[in-house]
């Protein structure tokens, strides 16, 4: 029980540590030509406490996976909360790794903020540790696990190069389609961080709408009752037939279509509303505060850094996560489906979109090495690649259910 | 340029005909395979596979036992309401072209003798009701829906499959192809 | 024409962009090439994947063969391939496949039922478009042979050139050839300089980085990592081993689906194996709260912990002829628990399904009311094999008259049975007592007895039935799995081989009294200039190294 409450203190011990370690890495690139400053100077010494920072909350999350791993009795890779925190420890991981070959600050700039809404995405998700059931009662449950969740770490970094990259070189000078590309790129960006923000805001004031729908389901005494579906954000779409047993701050301005399957469809349709709502009205806040493009706000910090450089570090990252990713996510998934299913691939949605991600990254390499396609057109495939990972986490598991749907939000 | 000499232009022809033929008939076999997805399925034009039962009231019957004639192999089950209906048909054209070389056989899927019994007297059933009590040859005939109805003639060889309720004239028109 | 020739006087093999002879760039050729190779970021330079060896399929495209093949050789049609595979494959995730919809749908009619009642016209459309099997379907099937197709032909095709290439590496380059290097660099010698002495420092500083150096008189070139360039080939191999041992289960007896119900205490046939099994006994564990690592509120609900059948396997000498008395002969017993399946040879057996707490028998006690309600004796009567007649007490027995395992009044107003199930069974039984010459006949039906006659001198007492697990076990025999794990070894050595290491290069020439510097990579490029400023160090010559890409 104490070794669980000293795991989670670890835990938000490192997202703190995160979060410091962003802003210092900001001060470091943005605060290079305040007045009375060596710029070199002042890069080196924020960037390097920074840095430390990130190393340290890194340890605490190592702690973190240490500790969960002893009071579970299994890697902490088994519900959504888990996976997320360990996708996310495997990003700084592999930003420390990148670090120690390139030594450049401006990469923590970017991927530190990434691990922060990452780890608190995880957060969103309950957080109990809970008994393995019978399908994830095997050591491959942390091998494959384990392994897919440092590819996709290190192709993440591969991402925040790439989004790199374009910030440094898409001209901002006018209004082009790369500029409009990157400020949905970055929108994108914030819809996540506006979810994560309604989430945990709207989870303690405790305003939830429960409805009624109007299917039976067996309770736990055996006895059939209507199912109900309690929304933490308030409510913009009530799922289909239902009716409000608890109102809460607001009225469902409408109703989700009949076809969307499963008892969660409406309330998960709700969180996609909210999450964009949120999004955009962050950034418009954003526009409004800077005027001008996200894009042209964060240019300047990377001025001065050689893009070519960027564009090798991103594909660097993902000539590593691809090996990684390819035998983590197919190679010893084939082979636990093969032992828990007795066929190694079942065409299962969470499969297919792993073939997706590769069969992408394959292409991303061919195209590179074969086509020549570097700089501007890598760097968007990158982000593209780590959109499709972002589908294949967060959607398939949470919309599309199959095989592997965790229990969870 | 050595050993790559024979990569001259003829037999290098020759060498690109032979890989793309390889894989081309990689390419149908997989096409193929995709087609049949049940390469143990019971098809009309292949022989039916051979089973021995026991039958309700003696003696097993194996299928091979009855080369020579015409079969005809009927799935049925009580609680199936067509099996019902076409069994006084079945059982009237058993009678008419038994002395002909045909034989009906009824394959009851999983019940037991004491479900199956007053069923078959109800309905003054003659030919032989075989019992597959764990639906192991249900399983191998691939039964989806029943009634249904297999149409093997003398060699063994299946000549119809029929899913659904046959009546006097379909079976009289079927069993026209299976007689000795 | 099949030729090109040099400046220098050698005739080359159409393809080839840099000449075999004096390394000099073919300009004819630079200008030709529109579609593989050319602007590979090095502007005008020719691509250095093969040091300029022509590419086997860019030199004919006389016949339809040719054609075929030069098609299929191309990195710009595999990569076509892979997106419209990459496509397909999310729009079959959009609504699920066939196998994977949540309720039974026993014939055609109702998985097109299911698609449109479920998903409206958009699943309407997705069903007649065949997008409910589409991985099995054979345009589908197509891509992937024609994915493999592309992996065997370009393979082929660019093995030779690059056998070549790194087997004769060429020390003395022509100048252009190092000119037109992304990195480069040159320095005048003064006078007093030996050229000699320069290479010697060098290659020895290079030797000390892991460089294998070759010689040529004054003229250095140093190399490492080549292996790494055989990585693609291999991790091709790799795949194209993997499509073999996919395309292999498709040959009749490679591979098995099946699926089979047991009762407890049941024996059946494993379907379309020699083999049967019987469930001696199955379980469901759950974690008890002790157990968990953290209180959690369930809400009276409880977490499995383990689903496990105690299972016997046995192999059917008789097996020639299904249905036929089987002589059984025990191979393998133990427990098939999720993950751990019981594996005989070939075949598995893997815990999938159960269906908990079903009805075995029903269990009665008979009483003689005459008697001041004097239990008889116990009575039990098998769902699944029912006797048709017991014993019960002395001289007393119950005859089964009719049995409906899953009762229903039919049309006709005739008892009947909805499945062969035994879900609501009914029994009609005959007390005879031959001592008292009584007959009386009862139905139990629904926890209820219903006796003949109102005033009966028999009747029965319900007592507790049997309940029983039905496991559902799935077969499966996949005789590819060693080829398709090859396959997957293969290329994950080959990725390995070709993303964590590079093929690095460095040149050192004399010309003119200058000293030229050049490098070439195919990856890391960061690496390798690194690398070469720490040579410029230790050489102590004052070169600026130049990088080409940013002029």
């Amino acid at each position: 029980m104490q070794l669980i409450q000293l795991s989670d203190w670890l835990l938000d011990i490192a997202f703190v540590l995160y979060v410091l370690s962003s802003i210092v890495f900001v001060v470091a690139m943005t605060g290079k030509n305040w007045a009375g400053r060596d710029p070199k100077q002042h890069e080196l010494k924020y960037g390097r406490t920074a840095y430390w920072l990130a190393v340290i909350g890194f340890l605490a999350q190592t702690g973190y996976v240490v500790t969960r791993w002893i009071a579970g009795g299994h890697s902490p890779t088994s519900n959504m909360f888990e996976f997320i925190a360990f996708l996310d420890y495997c990003i700084i991981l592999a930003y420390l790794i990148i670090y120690r070959i390139y030594k450049l600050t401006v990469i923590g700039m970017f991927v530190l903020p990434l691990g922060v809404i990452m780890l608190a995405y995880s957060y969103v998700f309950p957080k109990e540790v809970t008994p393995l059931i019978p399908a994830l009662q095997s050591y491959w449950l942390h091998i494959h696990v384990t392994t897919a969740a440092l590819g996709e770490g290190i192709l993440a970094v591969g991402f925040a190069a790439g989004l790199m990259y374009l910030v440094r070189t898409v001209p901002q000078d006018r209004a082009t389609k790369s500029t409009r590309w990157l400020e949905f790129v970055l929108a994108v960006v914030l819809m996540l961080v506006g979810f994560i923000g309604m989430d945990s805001t709207f989870a303690r004031l405790d305003h939830k709408t429960v409805f009624e729908l109007n299917q039976e389901q067996e309770n736990n005494q055996g006895q059939m009752e209507k199912m109900k579906v309690e929304y933490t954000l308030p409510a913009i779409v009530a799922p289909n037939g239902s009716t409000v047993v608890k109102a809460g701050p607001m009225t469902p301005l409408f109703e989700a279509p009949a076809w969307m399957e499963g008892k969660d469809a409406a309330r998960k349709l709700n969180t996609m509303l909210w999450s964009v709502i949120s999004g955009l009205v962050l950034y418009g806040i954003l526009r409004l505060v800077f005027r001008k493009r996200l894009g042209a706000v964060m240019q300047p910090s990377l001025n001065g850094i050689d893009p070519e450089l960027l564009d090798e570090i991103s594909y660097r990252a993902i000539s590593i996560g691809y090996p990684v990713f390819t035998l983590g996510a197919l190679i010893f998934a084939m082979i636990w489906a093969e032992e828990a299913w007795g066929r190694f691939w079942g065409w299962d949605p969470k499969e297919v979109w792993a073939l997706i991600v590769w069969l992408f990254y394959s292409a991303y390499l061919h195209l590179r090495l074969s086509r020549g396609w570097i700089g501007a057109k890598s760097a968007w495939m990158s982000v593209i690649g780590f959109v499709i990972i972002l589908i294949t986490l967060v959607v398939v598991n949470l919309v599309i259910a199959g095989l592997h749907s965790y229990a969870g939000v | 340029m050595g050993v790559w000499t024979f990569m001259d232009k003829s037999n290098r022809t020759y060498i690109r005909v032979a890989v793309l033929g390889v894989l081309l008939v990689a390419l149908v076999f997989a096409v193929y395979s995709s087609f049949v997805k049940d390469p143990n399925a019971v098809k009309v034009g292949r022989d039916a596979p051979n089973f021995s039962l026991e039958q309700l009231n003696g003696a097993s019957i194996t299928l091979s036992d009855l080369r020579g004639k015409g079969v005809v192999l009927n799935f049925w089950g009580t609680w199936c309401g067509p099996c019902k209906q076409e069994m006084p048909a079945l059982q009237k054209q058993y009678e008419a072209y038994k002395d002909k070389g045909l034989v009906v056989v009824g394959v009851n899927i999983g019940e037991s003798p004491i479900t199956v019994e007053p069923f078959v007297k109800q309905f003054g059933v003659t030919f032989p009701i075989l019992l597959d009590r764990e639906s192991q040859i249900t399983k191998l005939y691939r039964i989806g829906p029943i009634p249904t109805t297999f149409f093997i003639d003398p060699d063994g060889e299946v000549k119809e499959i029929f899913v659904g309720q046959l009546n006097e004239d379909m079976i009289a028109q079927k069993v026209a192809k299976i007689l000795p | 024409m099949d030729q090109r020739k040099c400046e220098c006087g050698h005739a080359n093999p159409v393809g080839t962009l840099l000449c075999e002879s004096c390394g000099r760039p073919l300009e004819q050729e630079l200008t030709a090439q529109t579609g593989e190779a050319a602007q590979v970021g090095q502007a005008a330079f020719p691509d250095m994947r093969y040091e300029g060896m022509a590419r086997r399929s860019q030199t004919y495209t006389n016949t339809l063969i040719d054609r075929v093949w030069n098609t299929f050789s191309s990195v710009k049609v595999a990569i076509g391939i892979i997106i419209v595979i990459l496509i397909a494959s999310a729009i079959g995730t959009i609504f699920p496949q066939q196998q994977y919809i949540p309720v039974p749908v026993p014939t055609e009619a109702d998985v097109a039922r299911f698609y449109s009642e479920t998903y409206g016209t958009l699943g309407q459309i997705y069903y007649a478009l065949g997008f409910h099997n589409m991985y099995s379907s054979w345009w589908f099937v197509t891509l992937l042979v024609a994915l493999g197709t592309s992996l065997v032909i370009c393979s082929l095709d660019r093995v030779i050139p690059l056998y070549k290439a790194l087997n004769k590496p060429r020390v003395n380059q022509h100048v252009s050839f190092l000119k037109g290097q992304k990195l480069y660099g040159e320095a005048e010698l003064s006078a007093e300089t030996q050229p000699g002495a320069v290479a010697d420092k060098a290659a020895e500083a290079l030797r000390k980085k892991g460089y294998r150096i070759f010689r040529d008189g004054d003229a250095l070139m140093a190399e490492k990592g080549r292996f790494s360039r055989w990585g693609p080939y291999i991790n091709h191999i790799g795949l194209i081993i993997f499509l073999i041992g996919v395309l292999m289960r498709n040959i009749p007896g490679f591979y098995l689906d099946q699926f089979v119900w047991v009762r407890e205490g049941q024996t059946v046939a494993v379907p379309d194996t020699p083999y049967y099994v019987k469930n001696v006994a199955y379980h469901t564990e759950y974690w008890s709260e002790e157990e968990m690592p953290q209180k959690l509120d369930l809400n009276g609900g409880a977490i499995p912990k383990k689903f496990q059948t105690d299972a016997i396997l046995y192999l059917n000498k008789n097996a020639d002829l299904p249905g036929a008395k089987p002589e059984l002969i025990e191979v393998k017993r133990g427990p098939i628990v999720v993950n751990h399946p019981m594996i005989y040879e070939d075949l598995s057996l893997v815990q999938s399904g159960v269906q908990e707490m079903q009805l075995g028998a029903l269990n009665f006690v008979l009483i003689d009311r005459q008697a001041g309600g004097k239990p008889v004796g116990p009575i039990k009567l098998d769902l699944y094999e029912p006797n048709p007649e017991l014993q019960v007490g002395d001289g007393i027995k119950v005859r089964v008259l009719e049995y409906f395992p899953d009762f229903i009044m039919g049309p006709d107003n005739k008892p009947a049975t909805k499945t062969n199930l035994p879900n609501n069974p009914m029994f009609a039984l005959e007390v005879i007592s031959e001592k008292d010459n009584v007959r009386e006949k009862m139905v139990y039906l629904r926890g209820t007895i219903i006796t003949q006659k109102a005033d009966s001198r028999y009747t029965l007492e319900i007592k507790m039935p049997d309940l029983i697990d039905i496991s559902g076990l799935m077969v499966r025999i996949d005789k590819a799995v060693p080829v398709i794990y090859f396959g997957a070894i293969i290329f994950m050595i080959g990725v390995v081989m070709g993303f964590f290491w590079q093929h690095r290069r460095i040149w050192v020439q004399f010309h003119e009294g200058r000293l030229l510097l050049a490098g070439h990579t195919n990856k890391n490029w960061y690496g390798l200039r690194r690398e070469m400023q720490t040579l410029i160090e230790q050489t102590e010559l004052p070169i600026a190294l130049e990088d080409r890409s940013k002029a």
